[in-house]
Formats: structure tokens, sequence, C-alpha cells
């Protein structure tokens, strides 16, 4: 266990530098003069040359990878151009609100995917296993931007049961910030929904057609205990760790999601920068999100090790 | 007489040598499934309205009309108006244009850059494959619609910027997909004995390897295409692909969001062509695996 952590620890640093090699690198597609972007209307020289020293912009491109590496491990993700406020203290601020958002859309997911796949499982070749297809295959088409204006249409605007839009704190009133967050957290679920249910319809037929399962049928168990509680276990397992995976969809959704019902979080956050031309937030929210990624793989991995009794050996 | 009775019993039949290549098996079987058949046919509808656009829209898609703005679906305009009177029917029919365009094109970058490189990966290992394996890792890490956000922030908002965007964060999934499937065919017994006979070797990855792994890249780049085309108009609806007053279906949902109290079939059309091209190309990716999986048959 311990030298595959560490095998995976180390294949993590090539990884990291990857990826830090392709989110400095966006910098440099940038047309003309950073410098001149950077200052926005100001075109006082003495500003920009004041620009390119701060920025190292002077130096050549391996020494401006170098001086922005040792500011992101040290914390120092920049400043925003547009709020003059340290990078970092900006995605900390908004974290926690996509992360309230994320966790209730992977719940929801979870719930209706499992559910789905389960059913659909079996009672394969069935109205239910057509029922629960149609739906993995809609959820998997449905852009979720279009989702999500539907659904305030009819929620919001037809029957007046939820808001449109707007975000409240959980530590403020956390039934007001569920509610607020109920339907954008079923418009990011959605899709992830569709994709579990796949997943675990597959993992379900496969165990249900194993030895163990027919063992068990044939010691006469119910047909109920037999699916929760020998099928079910050894089904979810990868699933679960799917979940993970899904992390980067996640968030690919929020960004769209939260632009749609106008929630102060992470996908917001990149969305205005890029309006604002805040190169330095679009970079650290893509770094963030790279590493949350890449981190969320390996305790994925690690924790498939963990609950697989065969593969802790 | 008696021979010639064995010779056709046992020998294949030489008239009729396509009838049973595994391009023609394939396609039998594709075309056995409903929904991939109805998904092909909504798709080639879609691909003929955006060909014939000019000769099948009522309107000119920009020609704005003030004396019928946000008019409600009617004979004279079908889909209703949006909120400067243009036709929301001749703008559908011409957003299918970049819609399909967009899917394509940046599908086939995807394919131009990642093919390529994941053979060698695949083919050559060793440093170059650990290499390849490492940068498309880190660029599967970053979020597929963050990092094509961020490359269409950083090079500018315009169609074919959303493209590239598109097509480059879509490559490492080819590089990774063809890398697995080349690394199982060069084990094979015809590669060994391409090899033995002394191929050379791009000789032996694109004649006798490549051919064996396009069915899978054929199979991927549908389901791609659908992926593609959510994500041109995601960067439309965010203002960051087509650009107006050219009619793409997600910057007509981005107007159309204003105006959802009182005027919904705004939203309703656009949205409704993407889920149905969405829908097809899925439908068709998946007719096409199942075809391709050996359990089906």
């Amino acid at each position: 266990m311990l030298t595959f952590l560490g095998h995976r620890l180390v294949q993590l640093v090539p990884t990291l530098f990857f990826v830090s090699v392709i989110i400095f690198s966006l910098q440099q597609l940038l047309p003309g003069d950073p410098a001149l972007v950077m200052a926005g209307e100001e075109r006082d020289p003495a500003v920009l040359e004041q620009i390119r020293r701060q920025y190292h912009l002077d130096q050549p491109r391996p020494v401006q990878y170098v001086y922005w590496v040792k500011g992101v491990l040290t914390g120092n993700l920049g400043e925003s151009m547009r709020i003059k406020q340290p990078v970092l203290d900006l995605i900390l601020e908004k974290l926690p609100v996509t992360i309230q958002l994320a966790t209730m859309a992977i719940l929801i997911a979870l719930l209706i995917g499992v559910s789905a796949g389960i059913v659909s499982a079996v009672k394969k070749d069935t109205v239910w296993d057509y029922g629960a297809n149609a739906f993995a295959l809609w959820g998997i088409s449905t852009p979720n931007f279009w989702l999500g204006i539907m659904l305030i249409f009819l929620f919001s605007v037809k029957l007046g049961w939820l808001p449109a839009s707007g975000y409240v704190r959980l530590s403020e009133d956390w039934r007001a910030s569920l509610i607020a967050t109920i339907m954008p957290a079923f418009v990011l679920g959605n899709a992830i929904a569709a994709i579990l249910m796949r997943h675990t319809r597959s993992a379900m037929l496969q165990v249900l057609e194993s030895d163990y399962v027919r063992t068990a049928r044939a010691k006469g168990l119910l047909e109920r205990t037999v699916i929760l509680k020998h099928a079910m276990r050894n089904a979810l397992t990868p699933v679960v760790t799917l979940g993970a995976l899904e992390f980067g969809t996640l968030l690919s959704g929020a960004v769209l999601t939260e632009q749609i019902f106008s929630i102060p979080g992470f996908g917001k956050l990149i969305v205005d920068a890029v309006f604002n031309r805040d190169y330095a937030v679009v970079q650290g929210v893509v770094l963030v999100t790279a590493t949350t990624y890449v981190v969320l793989n390996l305790i994925a991995d690690v924790t498939y090790i963990l609950i697989n009794p065969r593969l802790r050996s | 007489m008696a021979e010639a009775a064995f010779a056709a019993s046992v020998l294949p039949n030489r008239s009729s040598p396509a009838a049973d290549s595994p391009a023609r098996r394939m396609l039998r079987r594709v075309v056995r499934r409903k929904s991939a058949v109805l998904g092909l046919l909504v798709i080639a509808l879609f691909v003929a309205l955006a060909l014939l656009a000019p000769l099948v829209s009522p309107y000119v898609p920009t020609a704005q009309d003030w004396s019928a703005v946000r008019k409600a679906p009617s004979a004279v305009h079908w889909f209703g108006t949006d909120d400067v009177g243009r036709d929301i029917l001749s703008r559908v029919i011409y957003g299918a244009r970049a819609s399909l365009l967009a899917g394509v094109v940046s599908v086939a970058i995807a394919i131009a850059f990642g093919v390529p490189f994941g053979i060698m990966a695949g083919y050559l290992g060793g440093f170059f494959d650990a290499l390849i394996s490492r940068i498309t890792d880190a660029m599967l890490a970053c979020p597929f619609l963050i990092l094509a956000i961020a490359l269409a922030a950083f090079l500018g908002p315009s169609l074919t910027n959303a493209m590239i965007a598109i097509g480059i964060t879509t490559t490492p999934i080819f590089v990774r997909l063809t890398r697995a499937q080349v690394m199982a065919v060069k084990v094979e017994d015809y590669v060994e004995a391409a090899r033995a006979v002394g191929n050379p070797h791009w000789r032996i990855a694109l004649v006798h390897i490549l051919p064996n792994v396009l069915p899978t890249l054929i199979v991927q780049a549908t389901l791609a295409i659908a992926a593609a085309i959510i994500a041109e108009a995601a960067l439309s609806f965010l203002g960051l692909g087509q650009q107006p007053p050219a009619p793409s279906w997600g910057s007509m949902l981005n107007s159309a969001q204003r105006f959802l109290v009182n005027e919904p079939w705004m939203a309703v059309w656009p949205g409704l062509a993407i889920f149905l091209t969405v829908l097809s190309f899925n439908l068709v990716g998946d007719g096409l695996r199942d075809a391709l999986d050996p359990r089906e048959r």
C-alpha cells in the first residue's frame, strides 16, 4: 500500500509540473505586449515599465516561469487587477459557495443515478430499464444552462415555488440557503446522475452474474437481501470512487450554473475575471481546480484500494 | 461436379467479397439499431438545414423588424421573434451552421493532434510515452470547460478561437484512447509478422495498427462531437464563442434569459435544437459502440 502511495505521489510531480506549464503558457497566448493588456487604459511608458519589472516581463520566459512557480509555491497567485485583492483570498472567499453547491449536486446525483442504475440492472429489459436508460441519455444530452433556464421558468416564474437566483450562506439561514441552492444543485447534478446511472447499471449487471450472487440465491436468500447486501456493496465500490473523478465535470458545470442562478461562487469568479480581462484570476482558478482534481484523483485511487480487500494485498 | 459442390460449400463467396467485410458487418449492426438510425436521420436533417439555410430559412437571420419585436409563435413567425424582431426559426436554422461546424472542426483538431501523439506514445513506449502521458494527465486535470473558457479568454472571443479552445481541450482524450488501443494492438501476431518481414515503423503504425484502432476512434469522435456542440453553445452562451449579430444557439439562449418571464419561446427553440443535435450524436455514438462490442454480436 505504502509502495503504491509513494509511486502515485512520485507520478504527481511531473503531472503538476505540466499543469503549471500549461497555466503559465496561457498568459503567453495574449496577443501583443502583456504589459499593455495589464495596464488597461494606461499608456504611460513609466507605468508600463513598472508593470514589466513588477511581473518580471522584462526577463526571458523560463525566468518568468520560475518566478511564477516560486510565487505559487508560497501561496502567491498574483493580484486581481480589478479588485486589487490577492487572487488566493478571492478564491478562498468563493470556494465554500461552490463546495456547498457541488456537494449538494453530487448527493442528488448519487441518489438519482445509483437508484436508477440499480433498478435498471435488476429489472433488465423491462420498462424500468428502458426508462432509466432514456433518463441517462436525456441527462447526458441536455445542456445544463438550458435546463437551468427551463427550470427557472417552471418553478420560479410559473409556480413561484423557488427563487430564480441569489444565494444565502448556510451559516446565515440554512433553510433559505437550501431553498436557494436546490434548483442549481439539481441542474448541476443532473448530467452526473446520468453518468453514474450508466456505470451503476453496468457494474450491477456484472456483479449479478457472478458466482457468489448465484450462491447467495441458491442458499434461498430473499432477492432483496441478495441485491442490497451482496450485489450492491461490490457494485458500488467503483461507482463511489467515480464520484470523485466527476469533480471536473462538476466544476465545469458550476461555471454555467452559477452564471444562470447568479450564485457568487468559483464559476462566476472565472467568468467575471474573463470579461474584465483579469488574467491572474483566470490562471489562479484553473490552477486551483487542476490541483484539486489531481489530489482528488489520488484520494479516489487510495480509497478504491482501501475498500477493495483484493487490491489491498 | 461433386468437387465443385464441395468447393462452393467450404470456400468463401468470391463474387461478393465486400458483403462480409468488417465495415459492412458493422454497418449492418448499426442499421439494426432503430435509435442509431433515428439519430442519423436527425443529424442529416440538421446538416441539410445548415447547408441549405439561405434557401429554407424564411427570413434573413440578422434582419431586425421593429414592428415585430418579441412576437409569440404564429403563422408568420413559426418560432416567434426575439427582442429586436429577428425571426427565431431563421436564427435556429443558421445557428446549426455554427454548432455543427464547431462540433466537427474542434473534433478534427483533436484528432489531428491526438491520434498521431497517441500512436507514437503507444507504439514507441519508453520516455516518449511517459512524457506524452504526463502532459495528457496534466491537460485532463484541468476541467474541460474551465480550460476552454481560459483558452478562449486568452485567445479572444470568436467562433474560430472557441473551436481551437475546444479542440485543444478535447485532444488529450484522443491521445489517451489511441495510446491504449495501440498498446493492445501492437502485440498482436499480425503486427509481429509485419515487423518480421521488415516493414518500417511508420508503415506498421499507419498500415497495420491505425486501421485496427479506427473503429474505436470513430465511436469516440461521434461522442466528442456531441460534447463539443454543448461546449460551443456554452462558450457562446458566456459570450466567448460566436459573436452577435451572427446567430448561434448558445448566444440566443443568453439573450433569451432576460425575457424569460413573458417570452419563454425565445429560450425553448435554441435549447431544443442543441438538445436534439447532441442527443442524435449520442444515439449514433452509442449505436456504433454497441455494434463494435463483441458481446453484442
